[in-house]
């Protein structure tokens, strides 16, 4: 694990008296996607500014690429490529022109990124937007233009913050097509997200990050296993009060949220044939998913 | 530990196009440029909306309110205004840059932001935006020297060029300031008040319409500590053909509030975006 592209190590992270980032260790392993999946306020972005060198930790180790931060972080930054969560292309320029100008950034010559956007443009689906200006692009344009500059420097770590929140369904699967052809480059991912099937879809390795602290991790596979009953019954209606002492003793484990009673079991029938006698009772049976452990990790409270 | 080191350092090179050298002398120079080249695209505008203002107060003043003056400290009226617009004009420069579009860059546009994800650091940043900011107002202030030159409003010519110096001194100095007001500034309407109680007390007081001896001692006392007196005492004399008094004392006192605005500035905003 010594190339490992990131391992952090006890990050401790504090503001005022409050504990932001709580002892937090992580590695992650090359060539993978992981993502870093928690409520609003969780410690997500603070862990990623520590990651990145922008910020120092109060206690603990970021080593980024081989580069004890923050003290390296320029030559560990020169190998890394940031998808921030607001968008910070410049307006003022043509699509082309953000690459290349992101690319001096990194002390790329024109000539050398000029060499590498057509590529860029084509990873992002702009092929023939070169000269739009940004100003003219679509949300979702404007997020693929942001992952195509981050790679302007051919990054071998891809790190993303929230990369698909506000996108429309369409636009959020040409982004996740974007970031499997990454992962299929072999370039390493980490992301942040609050998209359960975001996370389900993209990720081999998930980190579940609450009040500062890694919770769980594991595949999402494992960590629906380790956690949560395999099957699911929403039970939605008017009589659902009535109904619910009743639901008790024909699963495992029930949960309340909102108007909706969650119904958690290894043997959903008998919970089905009981709803089908109710016809004022509507209900959906699905396998468990990512939210289901979520959100019984992290619990249903609203955080903001 | 040494093999662990050397390790790392044959893991570090990838097939990746070669890193920048961090901390390099120019390691700032690629935020000057995008600067530069967003300015390019609007230059036109941007060159007249600096240089009306100034003109304006040069000319309108300096020929209306001229009349009625006659000399002014033996010369005519508009060849005093003219070191004074000149000094202005740089000043308005650098500070419109430090204040309203490196505030759009650093919280509207989070262009800052976007740079600090890669090598460069903060202190590149703010180091590209100072000298940006006093390539800006070196050319306003060259745009009133244009002026200046064309109406034949100096004595001797030689002796004008050696504002070419003043003039950058002096954008780097209301840079250096200005930073340092965009760094504790919420919002834009925060600006008005650096405006009201900094920059507008400086045109009245520093001895850009009239000599700063025509103020009561204790409002005389309050222009010399003012950094625009002191742009205005090296660049007046150099217009009328007079070589400056104590030119190390103004040279000192620009430098001084530049780099103090500029550290305070870099200081605040790591601060502000990296806390």
């Amino acid at each position: 694990m010594n190339n490992s592209p990131l391992r952090l190590t006890g990050l401790t992270k504090r503001y005022g008296g409050q504990t932001v980032v709580d002892a937090i260790d992580l590695t992650i392993a090359a060539g993978q996607c992981h993502g870093l999946l928690g409520p609003n306020g969780a410690g997500k972005t603070t862990t990623l500014r520590l990651a990145l060198g922008l910020i120092e930790a109060d206690a603990g180790q970021v080593e980024l690429l081989g580069h004890i931060m923050p003290a390296e972080s320029g030559l560990a930054r020169a190998r890394v490529g940031v998808v921030p969560q607001v968008d910070s292309l410049d307006p003022d320029f043509t699509v082309r022109e953000n690459l290349l100008t992101y690319g001096r950034y990194f002390g790329l010559s024109r000539a050398k990124v000029e060499d590498r956007v057509p590529d860029l443009l084509d990873f992002a689906g702009l092929t023939g937007k070169g000269d739009a200006s940004v100003t003219s692009l679509s949300g979702g344009m404007k997020r693929r233009l942001t992952l195509a500059r981050a790679l302007v420097n051919d990054p071998d770590l891809v790190i993303l913050d929230e990369p698909t929140t506000g996108l429309d369904p369409q636009a959020r699967h040409l982004v996740w097509q974007g970031l499997r052809r990454l992962i299929g480059k072999g370039k390493t991912l980490l992301l942040t997200t609050h998209f359960m099937d975001e996370a389900e879809r993209l990720c081999d390795r998930i980190s579940i990050i609450d009040r500062g602290r890694i919770i769980v991790e594991g595949s999402p596979r494992d960590l629906i296993r380790a956690h949560i009953e395999p099957q699911v019954v929403e039970v939605y209606g008017d009589t659902l009060a009535d109904w619910r002492v009743c639901a008790l003793d024909l699963c495992q484990r029930c949960e309340s949220a909102g108007e909706t009673l969650f119904c958690y079991t290894a043997d959903p029938e008998p919970v089905i044939a009981e709803l089908d006698k109710q016809p004022t009772l509507r209900y959906l049976h699905r396998p468990a998913n990512l939210e289901d452990v979520f959100l019984k990790l992290t619990g249903r409270d609203l955080r903001d | 530990m040494g093999e662990e080191i050397g390790v790392r350092k044959t893991n570090q090179r990838g097939a990746s196009p070669s890193p920048r050298t961090p901390h390099a002398l120019l390691s700032f120079f690629p935020v000057w440029q995008r600067n530069f080249l967003v300015w390019k695209k609007l230059a036109a505008p941007s060159i007249l909306g600096n240089l009306a203002d100034p003109l304006l107060y040069m000319l309108g003043l300096g020929y209306g309110l001229g009349q009625f003056l006659g000399k002014v400290e033996g010369v005519p009226y508009l060849h005093f205004l003219a070191a004074g617009s000149l000094a202005y004009s740089v000043m308005n420069s650098a500070t419109f840059e430090t204040l309203y579009s490196a505030f759009s860059r650093m919280h509207v546009q989070k262009t800052w932001d976007a740079i600090l994800n890669t090598p460069l650091s903060l202190t590149d940043v703010l180091m590209g935006e100072w000298l940006w900011a006093a390539s800006k107002s070196l050319l306003s202030g060259l745009a009133i020297l244009a002026v200046i030159w064309t109406l034949g409003l100096y004595a001797d010519f030689a002796l004008t060029l050696w504002l070419l110096p003043v003039i950058v001194l002096t954008g780097l100095c209301f840079a250096g300031l200005g930073l340092m007001v965009n760094s504790v500034a919420p919002n834009y309407d925060f600006f008005m008040y650096y405006f009201s109680l900094a920059i507008t007390p400086m045109v009245l007081l520093s001895g850009v319409f009239y000599p700063t001896n025509a103020l009561p001692d204790w409002l005389a006392g309050l222009a010399a500590v003012l950094p625009l007196t002191h742009a205005i005492e090296l660049a007046r004399p150099l217009i009328l053909g007079q070589s400056p008094t104590l030119p190390l004392l103004h040279v000192a006192v620009l430098l001084a509030y530049g780099v103090a605005g500029f550290t305070a500035g870099l200081t605040l905003t790591r601060h502000r975006l990296l806390h």
